[in-house]
């Protein structure tokens, strides 16, 4: 497998580093390398957070992701600030909340419905980051289905398993209930 | 022929001391030294700290485990020792320089976690090392070398700074009655928690210079003379209160003590 | 031999976990970014195993506090960034002269002043050769992976202890913040030194006297029988303090000469494609990691390229880089500052081939592509 990096960008308490770091795990379990960082600004709410993976076969070196392959923007702030990052070729993953679209036609984009699927769905808000994992996997394969499943238990609050299991579930369903009607985009 | 005293708790070989002739810090030494005599503490189990000035010389002189550290932070290496070795009796040595201005954070903190050190400021309201400098115990209109026209600062009260920064043992006395401050220093020993003692000593060659209050006996005459103990002051009328030291015991409490706390962490797991 | 631990951890919570493999039972600190997580870690894990964690009022208080701890024999640690390392400098000195062993990290942001406090930097290479005051030597340590810097602070309590003297654990925001494999190893792999003992008597014992071919004292803990004084002043073997001027040449020299000539026991490098290298890359901590990238990029592109990447920052590999300089035309030194290891690079290497730099202070890990076309532009 080549280098696949991604970067998982939203705001600050949208627990996209757990994500990232849940992500991170899972691809440990497959065996491969990985490297996970993250950025952030003084705020510990609000504001544009971001957590990035990078996923490798081969050693890892340059431990940071400028340009990245998959890009998941969870908010409109995070869409303005990393869509230039994003390769040609690569995977643009937003939530349904976020309605601008790149002048650029050598990316796919997916629009998903992860923070209202959270808080209609699942009634936890703060889910959406396990719900995205769950629509990540299966839009891109990067990681093993187990192995995902193991991390997101590993690493989420005790008591949460269960509603967390449930959120990555949902995340699954969002990709593979949908009738792939327009090509690249889903929803 | 040194005394017993002497003998057994003194590094006979480093002294002499530096300090001048007429200097108090010689009386307050005996008193710790007589303090730790009357509780019978091993000198094994016992740490001297100090920090930089006139008075933190003592510790070289000590027979114990002893350290000289850097300006103003006896209290936080004691912080350190006392709490990777709760075995210790750990003593500060401190002046009010080292303690009230460049350590005086860490006089307070220490004071907020009741931690068991006990402290004892050497207080001559002056730098006595560095020749007669204007300290924060420098009375308001008294003069040092860098107050030429007298120091515009108001100055500390240590007692009510440590009393109110949680200290559970604080007490005063002055080098004329050495009794008192061994009697003080074995209650701060005793005291499960932080313990402050202010002494009121004299600097005839700096602060007594430079302020014209005359040789050692005047100066220790001064101190006989507006010592007050503390149940005494509350008598006095609002006059005659103007400018009296007041002495003995100034506030006794009981709070959780620092190590002991951590050590229920500990023992929890 | 039990089955060996893999996991994704934090550069600083490997600090952690490799500090208390090492022995460490004693963590003051002060929180700043981006070291906080060493704070947080130790108090969480600390007291679990009988250690100790103390969150002091300020920096040159957490460092007081484990020189402190030290003396009674609990191994030591602090850990801050720029602004505080700054301060702990007066204890670091102190810890140099009463040569008392423990371990102060700095995971550097970027500076001068309060800086840049979430991004990354290495401008206190030379803060931590010479920023407390006087004629000194010290040990610094600069780790690059995860994995390392498990194994550099075990390194680092053990050269600590050996040496009896402070030792500096360098890090930087990014190895400090990611998060990587670490295969932890097995603690029967794990070499651990410890200070050495006196093998006198309480009466007979004298805290600074060496023996002979060995120019590191015995140590004695507070509280265990042995009464001695420690100062910051220049002292005799005694311990207590003196004037006597050849007393204090003798106690200055010795205290650089114990590293100083000890240097072959404690310098540690990388090398990196080294072998057929007609140039190479002098970089340590996070900046090496975009070297390799940027080595392996120019390599595909048939340029004889390599890396030297020091893992002991000081005392410096002198003797190596002085080999190196013989045998290549030139040495780029790749660092987030302005040139501060680039000018003892060159001191050393600078009369046998050509040596440049490329710095950067912008607050952002240099990139690979950067050092490529800074190679390529020769």
């Amino acid at each position: 497998m080549m280098r696949q990096e991604l970067r998982l960008s939203g705001s600050g308490g949208q627990g996209l580093i757990l994500a990232g770091i849940i992500l991170a795990e899972a691809a440990l379990h497959d065996g491969k390398n990985v490297v996970q960082s993250q950025s952030y600004g003084p705020e510990a709410r609000g504001g544009a957070s971001k957590a990035e993976v990078i996923i490798s076969d081969e050693i890892i070196n340059y431990p940071k992701v400028n340009k990245c392959d998959i890009l998941l923007c969870l908010t409109k702030k995070a869409y303005d600030k990393y869509i230039d990052s994003l390769k040609p070729g690569g995977m643009l993953i937003l939530d349904s909340t976020v309605t601008d679209r790149p002048e650029r036609d050598d990316i796919k984009i997916y629009s998903i419905p992860i923070l209202e699927t959270a808080s209609k769905e699942i009634g936890k808000p703060m889910v959406a980051n396990i719900i995205a994992l769950g629509s990540i996997y299966e839009l891109t394969k990067i990681v093993n289905k187990e192995s995902l499943e193991k991390a997101v238990l590993n690493r989420v609050p005790q008591g949460t398993e269960e509603l967390n299991k449930k959120a990555l579930e949902e995340g699954f369903n969002l990709i593979l209930k949908h009738e792939e009607s327009t090509y690249g985009e889903v929803c | 022929m040194p005394s017993k005293l002497v003998d057994k708790y003194f590094r006979t070989d480093s002294l002499p001391h530096i300090w001048c002739p007429g200097c108090g810090n010689g009386i307050v030494t005996r008193a710790i030294v007589k303090a730790i005599d009357n509780l019978n503490l091993n000198q094994e189990d016992v740490c001297i700290v100090s920090g930089i000035g006139c008075s933190s010389r003592a510790s070289g002189y000590l027979d114990f485990n002893t350290i000289h550290t850097t300006h103003g932070r006896a209290l936080a290496f004691a912080t350190g020792i006392k709490f990777a070795n709760p075995n210790l009796h750990v003593i500060v040595i401190t002046g009010d320089g080292d303690c009230a201005a460049i350590g005086g954070n860490h006089l307070i903190h220490a004071a907020r976690r009741n931690i068991d050190l006990t402290t004892i400021v050497f207080n001559n309201n002056i730098y006595g090392m560095t020749g007669g400098q204007y300290s924060p115990t420098t009375p308001t209109g008294d003069k040092g070398t860098t107050a030429p026209y007298g120091n515009i600062d108001a100055n500390f009260d240590l007692c009510e700074l440590a009393k109110a920064s949680g200290a559970t043992y604080v007490s005063r006395s002055t080098v004329y009655g050495a009794n008192m401050i061994i009697k003080q220093v074995e209650e701060g020993i005793k005291n499960k928690g932080f313990s402050f003692i202010e002494t009121i000593t004299i600097c005839p060659t700096y602060y007594g210079r430079k302020n014209k209050k005359g040789d050692a006996v005047d100066m220790m005459n001064y101190l006989k003379e507006n010592t007050v103990n503390k149940i005494a002051y509350e008598k006095l009328s609002e006059e005659k209160r103007k400018d009296k030291i007041i002495v003995g015991e100034i506030y006794k409490g009981q709070r959780p003590e620092y190590v002991e706390e951590y050590e229920k962490i500990i023992e929890s797991f | 031999m039990a089955e060996k631990i893999v996991k994704l951890m934090q550069g600083n919570e490997a600090c952690v976990e490799g500090a208390i493999a090492a022995g460490m039972r004693f963590y003051a600190g002060y929180p700043i970014t981006p070291s906080t997580e060493i704070a947080e870690l130790s108090a969480e894990k600390l007291p679990r195993i009988g250690g100790k964690f103390i969150q002091m009022e300020d920096e040159i208080a957490s460092i007081s506090a484990i020189i402190g701890a030290s003396l009674t024999g609990k191994k030591s640690m602090t850990a801050t960034s720029g602004p505080g390392f700054s301060l702990k400098q007066e204890g670091i000195g102190y810890a140099v002269a009463a040569e008392v062993p423990c371990v102060i990290v700095n995971v550097q942001r970027g500076g001068p002043s309060t800086g840049l406090p979430t991004s990354p930097a290495q401008g206190d290479i030379m803060q931590a050769r010479w920023g407390t005051h006087g004629d000194h030597s010290i040990i610094a340590l600069y780790p690059s992976t995860v994995r390392e810097i498990y194994d550099t602070t075990i390194k680092a309590f053990n050269l600590s202890e050996k040496y009896r003297t402070p030792v500096i654990l360098l890090m930087d925001e990014v190895i400090g913040h990611m998060r990587e494999k670490i295969e932890i190893p097995d603690p029967d792999e794990i070499k651990i030194i410890n200070r050495k003992k006196p093998n006198v008597k309480p009466d007979e014992y004298l805290p600074y006297k060496i023996e002979e071919n060995d120019m590191i004292p015995a140590m004695a803990n507070f509280g265990e029988g042995y009464r001695y004084h420690v100062t910051g002043l220049i002292h005799d073997e005694t311990g207590f303090p003196t004037s006597n001027h050849r007393i204090a040449e003798n106690l200055v020299n010795r205290l650089v000469n114990k590293i100083k000539d000890n240097a072959d026991d404690i310098v540690e490098y990388e090398e990196y494609l080294m072998e057929d290298a007609e140039q190479i890359i002098v970089a340590y901590g996070a900046t090496a990691r975009s070297a390799k990238s940027a080595i392996n990029q120019l390599r595909e592109e048939g340029v004889k390229i390599g890396l030297f990447r020091p893992i002991t920052i000081w005392p410096m590999a002198e003797k190596q880089l002085k080999i190196i300089a013989k045998k290549v035309n030139r040495i780029t030194v790749v660092e987030m500052n302005m040139g501060q290891y680039f000018n003892e690079v060159d001191r050393v290497a600078g009369k046998y081939t050509k040596v440049d730099k490329y710095s950067r202070v912008h607050g952002e890990l240099i990139t690979p592509e950067e050092i490529v076309s800074f190679i390529k532009e020769g």
